[in-house]
């Protein structure tokens, strides 16, 4: 099921403005990699890189290799929605289909990729939902819209809806940052049952956070404003920690900037 | 350490202030109505627009010099600007209330089952009877054929403009987008009439008008279309692509059901707007007096072409007629507007839990 990524020589660019330069890294499969950095250091678009979402933006360019397994994600010839679909993505706000209801939300994936039989979809739907730990408060109200949920509830149906077309990387943009202490703790709990199953990169401005559920952590950084974001290092979450080896990872995590 | 002292209130409050009791706007817009009578009355002016006048400009004088008396400056700049708007609504609407007031009393005065079946067919002009039948019947088929040929044009060319297009093509299709805006309703009969009659020798037909309509309405599909579009969020378009759907699939299933409501009463409007055009069809259609359910050959009549037409007779039976067939165009047109919002309403996002 879970695959490993290993980006080489990755830059990126809006236009003509280089957002992120020779980035290079893996991300190990069946564990959980936390990016964390200053706003603006580029941990976003590197994220969108690894499913081809960055070129979805207007003037959005990439270089560089991003080998998944044994695949080159960017080598010609590929096609980006066979990649998205084996890559999935949850995003920083929740933005669940607001004209479907909870059911068609989960099931979209699959259904708008074509074929589906009912009894197949009810039992993704179930599974993708128990998944996210959401089917205990929606089970009986499938049918209503998505939308009328809190937002903590939302965001675990933009999960169920990312996990139930079976991805093997999942991508997470910030998944927290628009929930109250207590989603954030479900979402938590949750990316460390997913890990059993996906290969998950989540991309965080909570320390603690990626401290909780994370296996290895990457710092980013930015020179100055204008300047491309760079990866500085990437290593096991507890050496980051407690021990990193580059002294602007500990200015950052110990809070004397950023 | 020595704290700073904490300025005590005076006894009573610093945030009261004398305030005009509630009915008080009210009150004044009265006050201003009956001036406003009495004016007209005591110098025997004979315009009642006169009249509305003077009351206006009593009640925004008399609001402004009583708050600032009462209540302040700050107060009375904004009473001042409520009651300007109040006064604007009022100019605005009552064009509007005399219009459907005035199309009412005269319209249904031989508004009935009789007329709205019967055609003009072998009736004298001067005599009361007959009907608009054939009217209802062209302005049905070339509204509908209008709306066949423009409404998938224009909705696919926003779809472009705003899910596809960049660079060049792009600029000059919204450019000629706004050129055929302003297009006068006459040029597209016009050309209509100089390609498909004189060149294509082809006869008047209602098609030949629902041609020169179409023209009219693309362009208002194309700007409502692309405007509704361009609020779907692009977090939905994101949440799409990223589960592996392809694009087309995106726009089909995602973002054209989030914005089908606006697209819809978009629609509508454009409908409403093209119903009541006369020249394309005086020119195009030629106009006619008994029932023609062909849109293809032959001439055939119209709502509005139906209107100027017994206008133009000049006589009283023919000015009822005109009346009913104005009031018929009127209804027409809110119906098609309630059926729009209906299903706006009925296909938009759901909130409810």
């Amino acid at each position: 099921m879970a695959k490993r990524i290993d980006v080489s020589g990755l830059t990126a660019y809006y236009g003509s403005h280089k957002a992120i330069e020779d980035i290079s890294m893996s991300v190990e499969p069946r564990s959980v990699t936390a990016f964390i950095g200053p706003s603006g250091c580029g941990k976003s678009t590197f994220l969108r890189t690894l499913n081809r979402m960055h070129e979805v933006t207007p003037g959005g360019r990439v270089e560089g290799k991003v080998m998944l397994d044994n695949e080159d994600l960017y080598a010609g010839g590929v096609d980006p929605v066979s990649v998205r679909r084996t890559i999935g993505m949850v995003f920083q706000r929740p933005n669940p289909f607001p004209t479907m209801s909870i059911y068609d939300n989960v099931a979209a994936g699959l259904r708008l990729n074509g074929s589906y039989k009912k009894a197949q979809l009810d039992d993704v739907v179930e599974k993708s939902l128990k998944g996210a730990n959401l089917w205990n408060e929606v089970k009986d109200r499938l049918n209503k819209p998505g939308s009328g949920l809190s937002g903590g509830q939302q965001q675990r149906l933009c999960i169920a809806r990312a996990i139930a077309v079976e991805p093997q990387v999942l991508l997470m943009d910030e998944p927290c940052s628009a929930l109250d202490p207590i989603s954030t703790l479900a979402i938590e709990d949750l990316i460390c049952e997913l890990k059993e199953r996906f290969t998950i990169v989540i991309v965080t401005h909570n320390m603690q956070q990626a401290a909780r559920v994370s296996d290895r952590t990457a710092f980013f950084n930015l020179a100055a404003v204008g300047q491309p974001g760079k990866l500085i290092e990437i290593d096991d979450t507890e050496r980051i920690f407690s021990n990193p080896s580059v002294q602007a990872t500990e200015d950052y995590i110990s809070g004397r900037f950023g | 350490m020595e704290k700073p002292p904490v300025a005590v209130p005076p006894p009573g409050g610093t945030l009261k202030q004398p305030r005009l009791p509630r009915w008080a706007p009210v009150g004044l817009a009265l006050l201003s109505a009956g001036v406003g009578v009495g004016a007209g009355l005591a110098f025997g002016l004979a315009s009642r627009i006169q009249w509305g006048l003077i009351a206006a400009i009593v009640y925004v004088v008399a609001t402004y010099a009583l708050t600032t008396a009462v209540e302040g400056r700050r107060q009375a700049k904004d009473r001042l600007a409520t009651s300007l708007i109040w006064v604007s609504f009022l100019v605005a609407v009552l064009p509007l209330a005399s219009l459907i007031w005035e199309t009412i009393a005269r319209g249904t005065k031989v508004l009935d089952g009789y007329f709205l079946t019967h055609s003009m067919s072998g009736v004298i002009t001067l005599q009361p009877g007959g009907g608009i039948y054939h009217a209802i019947i062209g302005t049905v088929e070339q509204v509908g054929i209008a709306t066949l040929i423009a409404a998938p044009i224009g909705l696919l060319t926003a779809i472009y403009l705003v899910e596809y297009g960049r660079g060049r093509l792009a600029t000059a299709v919204t450019f000629f987008v706004d050129v055929m805006t302003g297009i006068p309703s006459i040029v597209a009969g016009l050309f209509v009439l100089s390609f498909w009659i004189i060149i294509l020798d082809f006869g008047y037909s209602g098609f030949a008008g629902a041609m020169a309509l179409a023209i009219l309405m693309m362009p208002i599909v194309v700007r409502s279309t692309e405007e509704m579009l361009k609020l779907v969020p692009n977090e939905l378009r994101e949440a799409s692509l990223a589960l592996g759907v392809p694009k087309w699939r995106t726009i089909l299933k995602v973002v054209l059901p989030t914005a089908i409501g606006g697209i819809t009463t978009g629609v509508m409007l454009a409908v409403a707007r093209i119903a009541g055009e006369t020249a394309p069809i005086l020119l195009l259609v030629f106009g006619a007096q008994s029932i023609n359910n062909n849109p293809f050959e032959g001439a055939q009549s119209s709502l509005p072409y139906y209107v100027y037409e017994q206008w133009a007779n000049g006589n009283e039976a023919s000015y009822d007629r005109a009346w009913a067939a104005a009031l018929v165009l009127i209804a027409f047109v809110m119906i098609l507007n309630l059926v729009a919002r209906g299903i706006a309403r009925w296909k938009a996002p759901k909130t409810g839990r």
